[in-house]
């Protein structure tokens, strides 16, 4: 941190203490704790099973890396104090979007992909100028685009195609360009990894960095900490949410359109539940429900957590049906560690 | 008096609806001076604060700052002309460090185009040195303002408005959730902005914090001021006096007082009618005794 350039003075006992205690309130450490515990866990379980091999790791870091994109954009948007549950219908609606448009109308797959990202921009500004207009919660906003979204996405599709998923997108005009930047493999000591994994490492590092070294970032902690405060001192609160909404529906167009690139298809039911998994991965990166604290690697981590858990069941034979059982045990725990950090951050010296 | 105040607000009245919350109210702030806001209830207070902070603008009247007349759109614009309001809840932001509290809404940067960045090192260094000038010392800018006591807080805020040049610092009972040593502590940095130039309005309901620092006194009741008092004018016993209510408590009193005296009439007519429901119900009895 920047204060450990800072010249020493005073009593160098406060600094020992303050280094501890700054790490207990680094939101980031108890979703470290349980990502190398899980990994610890999977590595005895099924360490000989392949958990370990390269080929393992690039399989859980990819099913990491899709909800890592969405739980990065997720948390900026917690800590500035609000929540987006359209998320994973935005997921099938860009996807839909993007097949409709190449397949129907014969816009090469490229275009389409742009389109779309303008489509997705407009949802969240909708979702955001609907949340400061209204005063609604944001919860019961996109609660709402939720279902508009998915309904849409679902009744045009099949409006335009009579059907509910679009396949053989691969033979369309312009899929190349998709594959290029969305569907490529890294070889790595021959074992194939996934180049989501690249956009998840990208977008946490861009997320972390706005957060720590911009003025955006300090007006995103701020709009969450105390939106009344930050308005006081002359932040613009209503631009740095809405910025914040579009951000979420890039982020989940960016997952739909890997996912189409590699999977050569889009079917409308895409991304469903996504929404809950993107804020329980933030949660149990430390992100707090109640706005103005976190951070992306802390999302990143749960995401992390997530992709070893659903991969590394897998691997150890374990019945997948378990899955959700741990990841609602997961989030309430989570959530109990994160009140407890955070009192530690907030609690008065008296 | 000769200059120029830096603040005045001349016949300034606000409604609401048919609310009258300001009626007809004109004060005055010079520099190197604490001015007192004391009296009335909190809402007509606030309203003015509301009125010189740029967050409301007024129905009537008019807002000169250094002699020249202005209009407040936004609390940015009053802060651009050198108006900062400290609230009292709403100064800080806990979880946030107090290097990002102190530059937040102006913060520094470095480097251009998309590499341009929040300079934190240049934050955390002014935020100590600002403190280190109010007589705090902050052993880390990176702690959160959560781990503050209530009375660093609000001097972080009250340096933060002198850093970024403020010429009226508008203070809103920044004492009030305070204990008697941390009250002390904030009671300083007021002394120190008045020595550093600063005019300040301080408002609080406490007469005895508003009597150690305050250099005039203005007393608002019932929306309009009731007026403006030096410190020769206006002796401490006055000013608790009107401050504490207690002409009121003696209008309260006197009209107790009128009740229980009413009380004590009631029962005696009480009595009168109880005796003669008896007479009259012997009467009565005696005649049907006679009849039967």
């Amino acid at each position: 941190m920047a204060s450990s350039t800072l010249p020493k003075q005073g009593d160098e006992r406060m600094v020992q203490a303050g280094l501890l205690k700054r790490l207990l309130t680094r939101p980031e450490l108890g979703a470290l704790g349980g990502a190398i515990l899980v990994w610890l866990i999977f590595a005895v379980l099924a360490g000989n099973r392949g958990f370990l091999t390269l080929q393992g790791t690039a399989s859980y870091l990819e099913v990491s890396s899709y909800l890592g994109i969405l739980a990065a954009a997720i948390a900026l948007l917690m800590i500035g104090g609000e929540f987006d549950l359209s998320i994973g219908s935005m997921i099938g609606a860009a996807g839909a979007t993007i097949a409709v448009l190449g397949s129907v109308f014969g816009v090469p797959l490229w275009l389409a992909a742009l389109v779309a990202l303008a489509v997705a921009l407009l949802v969240g500004f909708i979702n955001g100028t609907l949340v400061i207009r209204t005063k609604l919660p944001s919860f019961i906003i996109t609660l709402g685009s939720l279902f508009i979204l998915r309904g849409l996405t679902i009744a045009l599709t099949r409006i335009f195609t009579g059907r509910t998923q679009i396949g053989s997108l691969d033979q369309l005009p312009g899929y190349d360009v998709l594959r290029l930047f969305f569907g490529g493999l890294i070889s790595v000591g021959g074992a194939n990894f996934s180049i989501s994994i690249i956009w998840w490492i990208a977008i946490t590092a861009l997320a972390t960095w706005v957060l720590m070294r911009t003025r955006f970032g300090n007006w995103i902690f701020s709009a969450g900490g105390n939106a009344d405060a930050a308005r006081n001192v002359g932040v613009p609160v209503d631009r740095v949410k809405i910025t914040l909404f579009m951000a979420t529906a890039t982020a989940a167009w960016l997952v739909a359109a890997i996912q189409l690139t590699v999977v050569k298809s889009a079917d409308t039911l895409r991304g469903t539940q996504q929404e809950f998994i993107a804020i329980i991965a933030a949660v149990i990166g430390g992100n707090l429900l109640t706005g103005g604290y976190g951070s992306a690697v802390g999302a990143a981590l749960g995401a992390l957590i997530f992709g070893m858990v659903r991969q590394g069941i897998v691997y150890a034979g374990i019945d997948a049906d378990w899955f959700q059982v741990f990841l609602g045990f997961m989030l309430i725990v989570a959530v109990l560690v994160n009140n407890f950090i955070r009192d530690r951050a907030e609690k008065a010296r008296h | 008096m000769t200059t120029t105040p830096l603040l005045e607000v001349r016949n300034i009245s606000k409604y609401f609806g048919n609310v009258i919350a300001l009626n007809d109210v004109s004060m005055t702030v010079n520099a190197s001076e604490v001015m007192c806001l004391l009296g009335d209830n909190g809402a007509v207070k606030s309203t003015l604060i509301k009125i010189l902070s740029g967050v409301h603008k007024p129905s009537q009247g008019e807002y000169l700052v250094e002699g020249k007349l202005v209009d407040f759109n936004s609390p940015r614009d009053a802060l651009d002309h050198g108006i900062a309001t400290v609230y009292q809840d709403l100064a800080m932001i806990p979880l946030m460090s107090i290097a990002r509290n102190f530059f937040l809404g102006s913060e520094p940067t470095k480097g251009w185009g998309p590499f341009r960045r929040f300079d934190i090192k240049f934050a955390s260094q002014t935020a100590r040195s600002e403190m280190a000038k109010m007589g705090i010392e902050i052993r880390d800018p990176s702690q959160p303002v959560g781990t503050l006591s209530g009375g660093e807080r609000q001097s972080v805020a009250i340096a933060r408005a002198v850093y970024f040049g403020a010429k009226v610092l508008i203070l809103d009972e920044p004492t009030a959730a305070l204990g008697v040593k941390q009250a002390g502590v904030v009671l300083r940095y007021v002394a120190q902005a008045r020595a550093r130039g600063l005019g300040v309005i301080f408002i609080t309901h406490n007469p005895h914090h508003a009597y150690a620092v305050g250099d005039r006194f203005t007393i608002l009741k019932r929306g309009r001021t009731f007026g403006t008092f030096t410190k020769d004018e206006l002796s401490r016993e006055e000013m608790v006096r009107m401050m504490s209510g207690a002409d009121e408590l003696d209008a309260l009193s006197h009209e107790l007082s009128e009740f229980a005296r009413r009380d004590a009439a009631t029962s005696k007519l009480d009595e009168q009618l109880a005796e003669s429901l008896e007479q009259a119900e012997e009467l009565f009895e005696t005649d049907a005794s006679r009849e039967g």
